[in-house]
């Protein structure tokens, strides 16, 4: 049987790999690919209590970040391809013009 | 009649705004012009309402609710009665006069419009002063004339000594206006308002000793405002001001507001006659105190401001003992005189370019022989010569002191009587007669402009015929003041005429004398009684030593000690420890987008665990 516990286990699982790939990663796809890690697993902890709890705002939550997810990787991809275009790296490191 | 009190007292507020607005610009004509005759509209409504009082009485405005909170119920309102319709008229006929004056006076002065909006200013604060029907509303008008006193001895502010004489003018009335406001709280702690009537309602009633402490406070800020032993150097130094300031703040209507107000506390300070005689001890001494320092001083203005002190001591003596009429009837003829006496006296500035040392005039007579006949008629009425005002007024303070029993007073007033006739003499033989010495500086001097001449006129009329009015005075101030019975016989009264005319009289023959053969000796210089009179006792000296130095100590060891080290130590470290603080974390900000990722990770897990080890309590 697959209780709560189990999908909140997966969500932390999730979570923290996503976290570690933001931490970790500088190529600027493999972010976000990261991101979207964090998202799906903030997701899916969403749906499981929300059919816990019978209650479905949860589930529709978990429909306004997909949508939201989807146009921010599409305006993303978009800024990233045009980064590559002119500097022909999409490393983080590389993308700094200013210094404190 | 209501539409005439505010006229008389918004006059001159309207003046002083009006004039304001041209205070930074250079000398407007014009400006003078409007503020005079602003300033007489006030005088003509002054006039209205002593007629309107004299034929219906009292009259009491209340303008609007001014303070009102809790308990406290304070209205804007004003009393127009014998006392201060009075006040009123002798207030706004001096002023017109001096602004008047002041046209031809600061005629070469740069700011010659501020200067009218800051005298201006002073009257509507002092017709508030009088005016008032409560304690506040005094206080306020006492305030606003302290306030107009220190821009006005400060006007010539680049001036070190005059901008040193303001402060010292504005921080002695301070103390002693702590005294005064210890007295108002008092007053409304036991009374539980300000109004005039009822406070007076309440004080007969109540404990001796509470009346006793009420009429002390109040009498110390009275002694401020009046320069009074010990608070009294700030007058002689408050003659670093233009002339018609000294003459209408220092001589004639600000410093009379002690007075006021212990004559307006009469029927409070009746219930007390112990207090009363001590400030009437006070006054006496003052007197004789501040006259002896005008024997010997050299300068034209400081002279006139001792025997101002030395006449205000005789108008506490008269108002000490319980004869307020006296006591405002002697302030009424004392204004007139001793303004025209500082009038002629910036004549005679102007003619000698501001030169201030009698010694190096003389003989003035010639050249300015108008101003010479004011400033004698001036000091023949200071001197109490019959007919001229002062005889009537200061002859009855002494028959006061005579009929009171208070023969140490009365001897003292006698004595200081004697001493005001031969230095207002002196001051007249040295400025006006005898030997040129103003030629050897190389000085030509000339007469004022006609119109300040004809300004003056007035104020040496009344200066003449003043004290005729004297029973009609008393007939229409003593309705509302009580009346002062003297129970001496007709001989007594005489002989006490004739013994006060006798050494007046001989106080001027002898500086006439004295002075018509060139003066005393110099080697009199070197005697320590003089010494003594020439440095004021010494008291400036004793201040400065005692009280300013100690304070200057102290000061300087607060400043250096306590707020560097400790104040401005605390606030600097806050500050610095921000700035290091701010020095350090500045390195996070290296602009690379993966640091900040990862600081935002940090800041993310770092908020998490505060929610979830600090959970509120629920």
């Amino acid at each position: 049987m697959i209780t709560l516990t189990h999908y909140l286990v997966l969500v932390g699982i999730l979570f923290s790999i996503g976290l570690v790939g933001v931490m970790r990663r500088t190529n600027l796809l493999m972010l976000f690919f990261s991101t979207e890690i964090l998202l799906n697993a903030v997701n899916v902890g969403f749906v499981a209590v929300s059919n816990y709890y019978g209650d479905l705002s949860g589930q529709m939550f978990a429909f306004f970040i997909i949508a939201v997810a989807a146009s921010e990787v599409a305006v993303g991809l978009g800024l990233l391809i045009l980064w590559y275009k002119r500097n022909g790296s999409i490393d983080l490191n590389s993308l700094q013009s200013m210094k404190g | 009649m209501e539409k005439f009190v505010y006229i008389a007292l918004f006059a001159p507020l309207l003046s002083s705004l009006l004039v304001a607005l041209f205070a930074a610009r250079p000398k407007i004509l014009f400006t003078g012009i409007l503020a005079s005759a602003l300033i007489g509209v006030s005088m003509i409504a002054s006039f209205v309402l002593l007629v309107d009082v004299n034929a219906h009485g009292a009259l009491h405005v209340k303008m609007m609710d001014w303070i009102d909170a809790g308990n406290l119920h304070i209205p804007f309102g004003f009393v127009v009665d014998q006392v201060s319709v009075i006040m009123m008229v002798t207030v706004t006929l001096v002023s017109t006069i001096v602004h008047i004056y002041s046209i031809g006076y600061m005629d070469h002065d740069k700011s010659f419009n501020r200067f009218f909006s800051y005298l201006s200013a002073f009257v509507f604060s002092m017709m508030i002063l009088v005016m008032s029907d409560n304690f506040v509303g005094l206080f306020i008008g006492w305030e606003g004339v302290g306030l107009c006193s220190w821009l006005l001895i400060g006007f010539w502010y680049h001036k070190h000594s005059a901008s040193w004489a303001a402060n010292e003018a504005f921080i002695m009335n301070r103390i002693a206006d702590l005294g005064m406001l210890m007295g108002l709280f008092l007053i409304y702690w036991q009374v539980g308002s300000f109004q005039y009537d009822i406070v007076f309602a309440a004080v007969k009633s109540m404990d001796v000793a509470i009346v006793t402490t009420i009429g002390i406070f109040l009498f110390i800020g009275a002694m401020g405002k009046s320069a009074q032993f010990p608070l009294h150097t700030w007058l002689a130094d408050a003659m670093e001001g233009p002339t018609p300031v000294s003459a209408l703040i220092h001589a004639a209507t600000m410093v009379t507001a002690g007075v006021y107000l212990v004559i307006r506390c009469g029927e409070l300070y009746t219930l007390i006659p112990h207090i009363g005689f001590a400030i009437a001890s006070l006054g006496a001494f003052v007197a004789v105190f501040a006259a002896s320092m005008a024997l010997v001083n050299n300068d034209l203005k400081r002279i006139i401001a001792y025997s101002t002190l030395s006449q205000l001591g005789y108008m506490f003596v008269a108002a000490g003992l319980g004869a307020y009429w006296i006591a405002l009837f002697h302030l009424m003829t004392h204004a007139f005189f001793k303004s025209l006496l500082f009038l002629g006296a910036g004549n005679v500035m102007h003619a000698m370019h501001d030169e201030l040392n009698i010694k190096k005039m003389g003989g003035l007579y010639g050249s300015m022989k108008a101003t010479a006949i004011l400033m004698s008629v001036a000091s023949v009425a200071l001197a109490g010569i019959y007919p001229f005002a002062g005889f009537f007024s200061k002859d009855k303070i002494l028959e006061v002191a005579f009929n009171h029993g208070a023969y140490y007073l009365w001897f003292a007033l006698f004595i200081g009587a004697g001493m005001t006739a031969f230095y207002s003499f002196r001051l007249v033989m040295l400025v006006f007669f005898g030997e040129k010495e103003y030629t050897k500086y190389g000085i030509h001097p000339h007469e004022a402009q006609p119109f300040v001449i004809y300004a003056l006129m007035p104020l040496g009329l009344l200066a003449i015929i003043a004290g005729f009015f004297e029973h009609s005075f008393e007939g229409f101030v003593t309705r509302l003041l009580s009346h002062y019975e003297v129970h001496l016989s007709h001989g007594t009264e005489w002989a006490l005429i004739a013994g006060t005319s006798a050494i007046a009289i001989s106080g001027i023959v002898f500086a006439i004398y004295k002075y018509s053969r060139g003066g005393f000796s110099k080697s009199l210089e070197n005697r320590a009684c003089y010494k003594l009179l020439i440095n004021q006792y010494f008291i400036p000296k004793l201040y400065a030593m005692y009280i300013m130095q100690p304070f200057t100590v102290l000061s300087r060891f607060l400043w250096q000690r306590i707020d560097v080290r400790i104040v401005d130590f605390t606030v600097d470290l806050i500050a610095k420890v921000i700035y290091a603080t701010g020095q350090n974390t500045r390195k996070m900000q290296s602009g690379n987008l993966s640091d900040m990722l990862r600081w935002m990770i940090v800041g993310m897990v770092a908020l998490l665990a505060l929610a979830i080890f600090f959970r509120p309590m629920v």
